[in-house]
């Protein structure tokens, strides 16, 4: 077993063993990738009830202006992301991109104004890069400081505002995409609402040495389950929200990848800070012409399930492959399955049939509008 | 006679003809499958084809033919109802019937205590 010697470990991985995990490792870490459970129940609990998520492993990420003035920090952060970082107001936190020059995507993450800093979460297996990329753009006018040592959990479901409730009265009044400080059973979180579930619910920043004891505390609530990565990915799959390094990649823009909606008119053409991010011409021109290819969701009409990887083509027999799946699976919730990938943009209208090649046969996939399951955020 | 293979498959031998299915281990390591993909009746295969295909949430995985011999009989009820085969790997569960090319060849296979140690 010298291959999970090598693995880093959260502040949850003993109680992770302790509650029966099938671990595995992600991104550098051993993680659950499901419980006693099972993947299936568990995203069925997480849409009826709530779940318990270790997200340790993503990388949380300070950035603090010299001057003092988060804004400076902000505008120092727009060189590398096109959304508006500017305008987020103390409290707020929004989804953002680091673009590359071609007009790629290096990376996804959340940024948070909190008053005197902004906060970021990013991928686990980019935070590295991410860090690197912050410090050799924003160290002179910024301190960036990675909290890669705090633990992060994510409660998801209906419950979730219930559950935390009884140990923080604060949780009730926050929004989605809120961010406050406040404690948790004694303990100082950094509490957002938000998550990668498409439910309402929370994802909670806490000191390492605390994050253990605040999960078991929490978990005493029957209502909650711990939930493996396994039905994390089925989950945000159903809410049609991108995994990095699948959905999008260094070589898909936000035009191709339909995230047009995370770049605010302010960073557009004719906006008071547009372009200014690697690849700005790229991207931006493609919001006047078009990309050639977009993301969809992507809906077999039988019951296989079509994964990520399976070539799509636009008739049931020969012709050259037109796209990709990018991720694809059985949605529980959905009862079917569920998929999303790019095709040409003059095949992307909801309704458009083609084909995905699974073990040499064609299976008939319909162009169907994201989510599959529809999102219960707190607005 | 109730033999085992170390792809976690059971054959039931009666006469020529074997009832094959995955084990309860098997079963239990796959997850809760949502979709059984089996052969066609009057395939020939090879031992150590391909045989079926089963799809969990989060994965596919191949059942391999154990032995060589011709499918002669379906179960369409896993099919319909792929939960079946986590419930009762072994009887309801069962995925195909094949008469073997050579009913002698099921004799090198794991006898059921040969398999629980492997499992261990």
């Amino acid at each position: 077993m010298d291959t999970t010697a090598d693995l880093l470990k959260t502040p949850l991985h003993s109680l992770h063993l302790e509650l029966g995990a099938r671990m595995a490792g992600f991104a550098g870490y051993d993680m659950p990738i499901q419980y006693p459970m099972g993947v299936m129940k568990e995203h069925l609990h997480t849409r009826a009830e709530a779940g318990l998520f270790d997200v340790s492993h993503m990388g949380q990420i300070l950035i603090r202006a010299k001057s003092g003035d988060v804004r400076d920090a902000a505008l120092a952060l727009e060189s590398l992301t096109p959304v508006d970082v500017a305008d987020l107001k103390p409290g707020r936190q929004r989804y953002g991109l680091f673009t590359n020059a071609a007009g790629g995507l290096e990376d996804d993450f959340m940024v948070a104004n909190r008053g005197d800093h902004l906060y970021l979460v990013v991928n686990a297996a980019c935070k590295h890069d991410d860090l690197a990329r912050l410090e050799a753009a924003l160290s002179e006018t910024c301190e960036i400081e990675a909290r890669f040592d705090r633990g992060l959990i994510a409660l998801q479901g209906p419950e979730a505002e219930s559950v935390l409730l009884a140990y923080a009265s604060e949780a009730e009044d926050m929004v989605f995409m809120d961010v406050a400080e406040f404690d948790i059973a004694g303990v100082p979180a950094v509490v957002s609402r938000s998550g990668y579930t498409g439910e309402d619910g929370y994802e909670i920043s806490l000191p390492a040495e605390e994050t253990d004891r605040i999960a078991r505390l929490l978990l005493t609530d029957d209502r909650l389950a711990p939930i493996g990565l396994g039905a994390r990915d089925s989950l945000r799959l159903e809410a049609g929200l991108c995994l990095y390094g699948h959905d999008i990649d260094e070589t898909t823009t936000p035009v191709e990848a339909n995230l047009t909606w995370a770049i605010q008119k302010v960073r557009r053409k004719g906006g008071a800070r547009a372009g200014g991010f690697p690849g700005a011409d790229v991207i931006l021109g493609q919001f006047e012409t078009g990309a050639p290819r977009r993301r969809v969701g992507l809906q077999p009409t039988g019951k296989a399930p079509v994964r990520a990887g399976a070539a799509l083509f636009e008739a049931e027999t020969g012709g050259e492959s037109i796209g990709t799946v990018t991720s694809g699976g059985f949605g529980p919730s959905a009862n079917a399955p569920v998929a999303m990938g790019y095709v040409p943009s003059g095949l992307s209208a909801t309704g458009t049939r083609i084909y995905a090649d699974v073990r040499g046969k064609r299976l008939e996939m319909a162009v169907t509008a994201l989510p599959f399951v529809p999102s219960t955020y707190k607005r | 006679m109730l033999k085992f293979t170390e792809d976690h498959e059971w054959l039931k031998i009666e006469g020529d003809v074997a009832t094959v299915g995955i084990t309860e281990y098997a079963a239990e390591q796959l997850g809760d499958l949502v979709f059984v993909e089996l052969p066609e009746i009057g395939a020939k295969l090879e031992k150590g084809g391909e045989a079926s295909t089963v799809e969990s949430v989060k994965a596919a995985s191949d059942v391999y033919c154990p032995l060589a011999g011709e499918v002669v009989e379906v179960n369409q009820a896993i099919v319909d109802d792929p939960s079946l085969v986590n419930s009762d790997p072994a009887g309801a569960g069962w995925f195909f019937k094949l008469k073997l090319d050579d009913a002698a060849s099921a004799g090198a296979l794991m006898d059921e205590a040969a398999y629980k140690s492997m499992i261990g």
